[in-house]
């Protein structure tokens, strides 16, 4: 099976770390996966902007960078949603092919590969945000959970109000900013409650608004993508990683 | 062009070349009357889903109709009760010519908005009743009344015989007649519009009392 | 074609929906009010949702048996009037807000009254009857609680179902204390905050119009092309007294609330009510046909718009719409904005689709309203009729017209993703400069920056990375992980 990565563009240039880890937990699963260089952005911005034709193009570009894999993989659910629900409106020919091909990382884990405990190790509190798009754009269910509470010493706690949107919707943070960070404020209020000490999610983009809020407000609240918990086998790493990029 | 035609212009010309779609009937009753669970049965369903509502509810023989009907009146106190034509007399009397403890009034010639506002309260029968909504639905016939007999006096006491209990919604649209006004009753009358906490009991009546026979 | 009318001038006009929301969001009891009233609401339609094995079957009969309709509405027209009119009623047809006053004050004035009661209803909202019904000299008098306290507090209704949500029994009291005695029979002395009490007033102060006035004016949940039957639901018995008492009953629907057949209403008696009040059924629902128990009876029917969204092909699905609200209970933007800071008598989510396109984008709050929405999705998962207000959202934002900025950054994005090389040397950039990246930004990005801080740009991105190592693991410079 020839498996690609989509990166996405908010991971490639600001989370490289993710990718790295979901590169690090492939490899260890068995699979090569592999980076085509041409690939960059899947269009969610600008058509969820409404600029449609250059989502349109990006559409079209995604579909040849990954034509020929037979699995590809996004650690990102928004991401993987794009492609997933907007393509086949977008570019219904160019992109049918490929669409059913593409796998958010906790769907190629447990769908393609059939695994759940990926043999990782995490000593930490953690909770974990099912972020609208993995949730109701993807629908991944309880996948992200059940990988979750097969790492090894990690306590999960579950988030109040899980299902309600932090605020981000991309643009919507900049166009409508009050709400947005009324939003956030009743998130990051709700996971203090949980007492955890990672906040955990399928989606950077999310992450990257809550834990802007989590930071500014100084609560010592980690934020890790999935992939990052998964990818985690030895304690002393993880934690000396925690430790060096706190606040 | 007059208003209609436009109207109808407008449509033609707005869905035009759109393609029209089947409708999949997938629910439940959608083939055929529903049989609905064997436990609870739809009646003891219809009592559990009226009281939900407040409603006060009997479930008896058919044979014990008339006693549950006068103690219910006592307890009310009530003094004239409005008695729609055709109401079966077996209701409010066990045996023909037994003197009743209140007053009853016919609609014939028809009471004015202000004689039904004073009345005690209102003993109908009904058309249909719904299981799992717990809904009763009066459709102006025998035993019936118009449609404000139900409205304006406080109490309603409405008798629905087992017969007449229906699994769910479909069942019931399927037996009503359209061309006859309506009235679907689920509970008394209720309000959700103050911070959207439900309390019973605005403009219609404010008390509904249903007699359920076996 | 003038601008459609929506029923809402205002201050809330003038601004766009940010603007608007953000004072919104500021009103500590407002916010109070809504948290409250939305979260109640939301369990207990999930709650009665759960409850039948087979909503999803519904839903998908919902869908389809209204797009049938909206494929097929001028055949369903015809054979609702040809219907309603065998019945005994009288339809008349109105192409715009104006016109539908224009019918009912003339029917009205017929009558010789001067007074009216009215059914909640929003197609009249929409049109504005109200005041145009005042202009002739006749009075309206709301009946809904909802509305009758959006009608005495001087105030716009901020939700399809529940118009007085944004107030709670405090300021209810207060309203009916202060104001009922100017509309006729005063609040009780000594009225206590409980909304028992508050119901009461309520009955008796409305008690004696409704025995007295001769005209009534409603809405209609939906119309039965087949037989020419009107359906009402409601709860509180204000519509059967409005419906039943009176000689004349004037009733203005629009258009596309239509179904074709009897039948149909199996699936939308059980969609509504679960949607919307989170009841299995609410306490009355009221059907009739033509001129009932002697009754003089009008249908308006309304296009104000509605022809319009028909051409569309993607927004047309707004159409499909039966008021039940539940988007708006849900929405976390709804909640926190309330339903003033849309500028419509039709907020949240379905208000942020159709307001637009009934009214057109020509406004900065109309153009900003598509874009009042994180796109959750949210609202589409409890749409008992399946519209999926986030592709129309999407769409509607495709056709709005752009600020200049936005459309230089956008393009300059596009022109970056174009090509990985520049997308390459644009991280490299970034990441050259991460230092000098201020933690507050100016500008248009401080909508980010006063509230949130921005991630730290990393040294390197991955392609750089995976170029440099192959994508081997363990060459990490230790800057991913835990941030």
């Amino acid at each position: 099976m020839r498996v690609a990565l989509f990166i996405t563009c908010v991971n490639d240039t600001l989370f490289p770390g993710t990718g790295k880890a979901t590169v690090t937990l492939l490899r260890r699963l068995g699979v090569d996966v592999a980076f085509p260089r041409a690939q960059t952005c899947c269009g969610q911005m600008h058509v969820n902007t409404g600029y449609r034709e250059e989502g349109v193009r990006l559409a079209r570009h995604f579909a040849e960078v990954f034509g020929g894999y037979d699995a590809v993989v996004v650690p990102s659910g928004s991401c993987g949603a794009m492609v997933r629900e907007q393509y086949p409106r977008l570019a219904p020919a160019a992109t049918g092919e490929v669409v059913p091909k593409v796998y958010e990382l906790s769907e190629f884990l447990i769908d393609v590969l059939g695994v759940t405990d990926v043999g990782a190790y995490f000593p930490h509190r953690v909770t974990y945000h099912p972020t609208c798009h993995s949730l109701r754009g993807l629908h991944l269910g309880d996948r992200p959970l059940r990988l979750l509470r097969n790492v090894r010493g990690l306590e999960l706690v579950p988030l109040p109000g899980a299902e309600e949107c932090c605020g981000f919707g991309g643009t919507f943070a900049v166009k409508n900013p009050a709400i947005s960070a009324a939003m956030c404020a009743d998130k990051v209020g709700n996971v203090m409650a949980t007492g955890a000490e990672v906040l955990c999610a399928a989606d950077n983009s999310c992450l990257m608004h809550i834990g802007g809020t989590l930071t500014r407000q100084k609560t010592g609240v980690k934020i890790m993508h999935l992939a990052e918990i998964l990818a985690a086998t030895e304690a002393a790493e993880v934690t000396a990683t925690i430790e060096r990029s706190a606040p | 062009m007059n208003a209609r035609d436009q109207i109808l212009a407008r449509i033609r010309g707005a869905v035009a070349g759109a393609p029209d779609v089947e409708v999949p009937r997938d629910y439940r009753g959608a083939t055929g009357p529903d049989a609905g669970t064997a436990e609870p049965r739809p009646i003891d369903l219809l009592a559990e889903r009226l009281r939900d509502y407040r409603a006060i509810v009997h479930v008896v023989p058919e044979a014990e109709i008339a006693s549950v009907v006068r103690e219910a009146l006592a307890r009310r106190d009530a003094a004239r009760l409005v008695v729609p034509d055709g109401l079966p007399p077996a209701w409010l009397r066990p045996r023909e010519a037994e003197a009743l403890p209140y007053e009853t009034v016919g609609d014939d010639p028809e009471l004015s908005a202000d004689d039904l506002d004073r009345v005690d309260g209102v003993i109908t029968g009904c058309a249909v009743a719904i299981a799992e909504t717990g809904t009763i639905v009066l459709d102006a016939g025998t035993g019936q009344g118009r449609r404000a007999l139900t409205l304006l006096p406080d109490y309603h006491l409405c008798v629905v015989r087992a017969d007449q209990v229906v699994a769910g919604v479909p069942d019931a649209v399927a037996r009503l007649a359209p061309e006859r006004p309506l009235t679907w009753i689920s509970g008394p009358s209720a309000t959700s519009d103050i911070e959207l906490d439900r309390v019973e009991g605005v403009h219609g009546p404010r008390t509904l009392e249903v007699v359920i026979s076996t | 074609m003038s601008r459609t009318f929506l029923g809402m001038p205002g201050r809330a006009l003038e601004r766009g929906f940010p603007a608007n929301a953000a004072v919104a969001v500021r009103d500590s009891q407002l916010r109070f009010n809504l948290r409250k009233a939305t979260r109640t609401i939301r369990g207990k339609r999930a709650a009665v949702v759960a409850e039948l094995p087979d909503w999803e079957g519904l839903r998908q009969a919902g869908k389809a048996i209204k797009d049938h309709t909206l494929r097929n509405l001028d055949r369903y027209l015809e054979q609702l009037e040809a219907a309603v009119t065998a019945a005994g009623g009288h339809v008349h047809w109105a192409r715009d807000a104006d016109e539908a006053n224009r019918i009912v004050a003339d029917l009205v004035r017929a009558t010789g009254e001067t007074e009216v009661v009215k059914v909640k209803s929003m197609a009249t909202q929409e049109i504005g009857l109200n005041e145009a019904l005042a202009a002739e000299g006749v009075t309206a008098y709301e009946t809904d609680l909802a509305e009758l306290i959006v009608q005495l507090g001087d105030d716009w209704p901020s939700h399809i179902l529940v118009p007085a949500i944004h107030r709670n029994r405090a300021e209810i009291r207060e309203i009916f204390q202060e104001r009922m005695g100017e509309w006729g029979r005063p609040a009780p002395e000594h009225l206590t905050d409980d909304p028992r009490a508050l119901a009461e007033a309520a009955r008796l102060h409305l008690r004696e119009r409704f025995l007295s006035t001769k005209v009534a004016i409603s809405g209609a949940n939906f119309m039965i092309a087949e037989t020419g039957t009107l359906v009402v639901l409601e709860s509180e018995g204000n519509g059967r007294m409005c419906l039943t008492l009176p000689r004349t009953l004037i009733s203005v629907v629009g258009i596309e609330k239509i179904l074709p057949t009897w039948r149909d209403l199996e699936v939308f008696l059980q969609l509504l009510p679960r949607s919307s009040t989170g009841e299995r059924m609410n306490p009355y629902t009221s059907t009739w046909t033509g001129a009932t128990e002697g009754q003089e009876f009008h249908l308006v029917l309304l296009d104000n718009g509605r022809t319009g969204v028909l051409a569309d092909e993607v927004g047309r699905q707004a159409l499909r719409c039966i008021r039940c609200s539940a988007c708006l209970n849900v929405c976390p933007v709804y909640e926190r904005a309330g339903g003033h800071a849309y500028g419509s008598v039709y907020p949240g989510p379905i208000g942020a689709i159709l307001t637009p396109q009934l009214r057109g984008m020509g406004s900065e709050l109309d153009r900003s309203l598509p874009y009042a929405s994180s796109l959750c999705g949210a609202c589409y998962e409890v749409c008992p009729v399946a519209i999926d207000i986030p592709e129309v959202l999407v769409d509607l934002r495709a056709k709005a017209r752009h600020p200049r900025a936005e459309r230089l950054g956008m393009a300059a994005a596009g022109w970056i993703f174009n090509r990985p090389e520049r997308l390459a040397l644009a991280q490299r950039a970034g990441g050259r400069l991460r230092r000098f990246v201020p933690k507050r930004l100016p500008g248009p990005m401080s909508a980010w920056t006063d509230t949130r801080d921005l991630p730290d740009i990393p040294r390197e991105s991955f392609r750089d990375w995976w170029d440099r190592t192959g994508g081997r693991t363990g060459t990490e410079r230790q800057d991913g992980g835990a941030r």
